[in-house]
């Protein structure tokens, strides 16, 4: 096993009475894809905006590259090379595939104010965001507005806008949603491409993908993490079954 | 469907050539109109930047547009009558030169329009709305009760003030001089929009988290928008007070915020001529409709409302498609 690259350490986060984030540990080691799964409502999403920056824990906290990063925002955990993709695309709809890919860019470079310099004639932004999009084999489309792609092409999008950033790890929250068996094998296929360059941290809904990816899985049931472990102790942990797989494996 | 760059250099030469001819054929009132209408752009300008570019719903652009205006009431109406504005601990005079009188609306323009968005970007949506207008509205009750400058009736200046070479009380030099500011203004907004800067703004509008998930601050990006927005329409109200040779609290208005607001939708939000062809609009309907009737604010009303349901992208966006903005 790899360095330790992100380590969540004993977060909690409560809503109310609803404890989302109950004692959860969990790390994320050079060179791996460690898979998150769990029911609905169990606290992924709530986990995924503590470690993105868009929630601060009520205590615990996470370290980056042996950093604290508990109470950096989300710019700047990008900064330190935090890549991460949406569940739900977030990109700037309006503008071209190109221009969202060129954003990326612009973000890992910095100088973001210069007012005066066009930003689309810019050659070295301009040759990392096309090196991307041929990566993620989206380069055809790079003129075309973002509003009018696919379902599946905006995830393959995200997935170069967070590279253009060379993240020292990535974050990604149910890339695989919406996407039809086609898109997930191509999306699978890449990702296991990309967990060469950094490991991904992987919230997925999708067992197939899950299981023909992940090389650690983390099953967290209501705010807690029941069991951590390699794809083949994850199938057999009664407990996981009970909680969660139970329902799949019989269908 | 008309490619945006055309319209935008139709609409420019339409807004020159309107007052030249009327020049040749001895309007002067024409003229001013003409005049009228490239300050007000000028001032939509300003707006378009925050509200288009930025999505920044500023509902007190009024603020600057009347800081503009005081600054130039203010300093020229010492300059008239050779009094000081201070004398100590150092000594400031007043000033006849319109370039000066610019350049100090837009650096207070500038400067307030820092402090308004640094409390005011924390909060967003109507929020955002209530906390600008709350301004605009501080200062337009600040300026009734100051007596100094003329309170609650405003403040005259007899003579327009100076700039070099030129003969500012003839109608068509005070357009050209207008005219000009308002080519450079757009201009250097262009190049502003295709800059690393108005990508990383016009993103920021779309999606927030997307920003900031490459590592930008949108609080950042949001404030300096909001501070060159300001300037830019300080610099309008400047204008505007040199045209009217008056100052009152009027220009302090929540209406006068509500009308640059007019413009860009009028005209068309996010699009670069936007406020120009809003403002030309604007004040054509004003001189014609005025005319017919006092109440002419019920027909803007209702082309504004036929605008908004039906043609979201104003004048410009209906009658052109979207220009790669980064082109």
């Amino acid at each position: 096993m790899g360095n330790v690259i992100l380590d969540v350490r004993n977060i909690h986060k409560q809503f109310g009475a609803l404890k989302a984030s109950d004692g959860i540990s969990l790390d994320l080691r050079q060179g791996e894809i460690h898979a998150l799964i769990g029911p609905n409502g169990a606290g992924k999403s709530t986990l995924i905006a503590q470690i993105a920056g868009r929630l601060k824990p009520d205590s615990g906290c996470v370290h980056f590259l042996d950093q604290d990063i508990s109470l950096k925002s989300t710019a700047q955990r990008a900064n330190l090379g935090l890549g991460r993709t949406f569940q739900v695309s977030a990109l700037a709809m309006e503008n071209t595939v190109l221009e969202n890919v060129v954003l990326g860019a612009l973000g890992k470079r910095g100088k973001v104010f210069s007012f005066f310099k066009s930003v689309m004639h810019d050659k070295n932004l301009l040759s990392q965001a096309r090196a991307t999009l041929e990566r993620v084999q989206l380069i055809d489309d790079s003129n075309r507005i973002t509003a009018e792609l696919s379902h599946g092409q905006r995830r393959q999008l995200e997935v170069a806008v967070a590279l253009t950033l060379a993240p020292k790890a990535f974050l990604m929250d149910e890339p695989m949603a919406g996407m039809g068996a086609e898109g997930s094998k191509k999306l699978t296929k890449l990702l296991r491409q990309l967990k060469q360059d950094a490991p991904i941290l992987l919230v997925e809904h999708d067992m197939d993908a899950v299981f023909a990816l992940a090389d650690r899985i983390s099953v967290l049931v209501y705010g807690k993490i029941i069991a951590t472990g390699s794809v083949d102790e994850i199938r057999s942990n009664p407990d996981v079954r009970k909680a969660y797989l139970g329902d799949e494996e019989a269908t | 469907m008309i490619n945006e760059r055309v319209l935008n250099t139709l609409i420019a030469l339409l807004l020159l050539v309107v007052p030249l001819f009327a020049w040749q054929l001895d309007e002067p009132f024409i003229i001013t109109l003409a005049t009228k209408a490239a300050i007000l752009a000028l001032a939509g300008v300003g707006l378009n930047l925050a509200l288009g570019y930025g999505g920044l719903v500023s509902f007190g652009h009024a603020t600057f547009f009347g800081l503009g205006g005081y600054t130039m009431g203010i300093l020229a109406s010492h300059a008239q009558s050779f009094t000081p504005i201070m004398e100590s601990p150092f000594l400031i005079d007043g000033t006849k030169s319109m370039p000066i009188i610019w350049l100090v609306a837009i650096v207070i323009s500038a400067f307030v329009a820092f402090i308004i968005g640094l409390l005011s970007l924390r909060t967003t949506g109507v929020y955002f709305i209530m906390v600008t207008l709350a301004f605009g509205q501080m200062l337009y009750y600040f300026s009734i009760s100051w007596p100094a400058y003329g309170g609650e009736d405003g403040l005259s200046i007899y003579v327009r003030n100076e700039f070099p070479g030129l003969n500012t009380l003839d109608p068509i030099q005070f357009f050209g001089i207008c005219y000009v500011l308002l080519m450079v203004v757009i201009f250097f907004m262009s190049k502003l929009n295709s800059s690393s800067f108005g990508l990383a703004l016009n993103s920021a509008r779309q999606n927030s988290e997307r920003v900031q998930t490459v590592g930008i601050s949108p609080f950042r990006l949001q404030l300096v928008a909001f501070t060159i927005s300001g300037a830019v329409t300080g610099l309008a109200g400047a204008l505007f007070a040199d045209l009217n040779r008056f100052i009152s609290p009027t220009m302090f208005s929540w209406h006068t915020s509500g009308e640059i607001m007019v413009f860009i939708i009028l005209g068309g939000a996010a699009r670069l001529y936007g406020p120009v062809a809003g403002a030309a609009i604007f004040i054509l309907l004003e001189h014609v409709l005025g005319g017919l009737s006092e109440f002419w604010h019920i027909f803007l009303g209702a082309i504004l409302l036929l605008v908004v349901l039906f043609a979201k992208g104003g004048l410009i966006g209906s009658v052109s498609k979207k220009a790669a903005s980064h082109g």
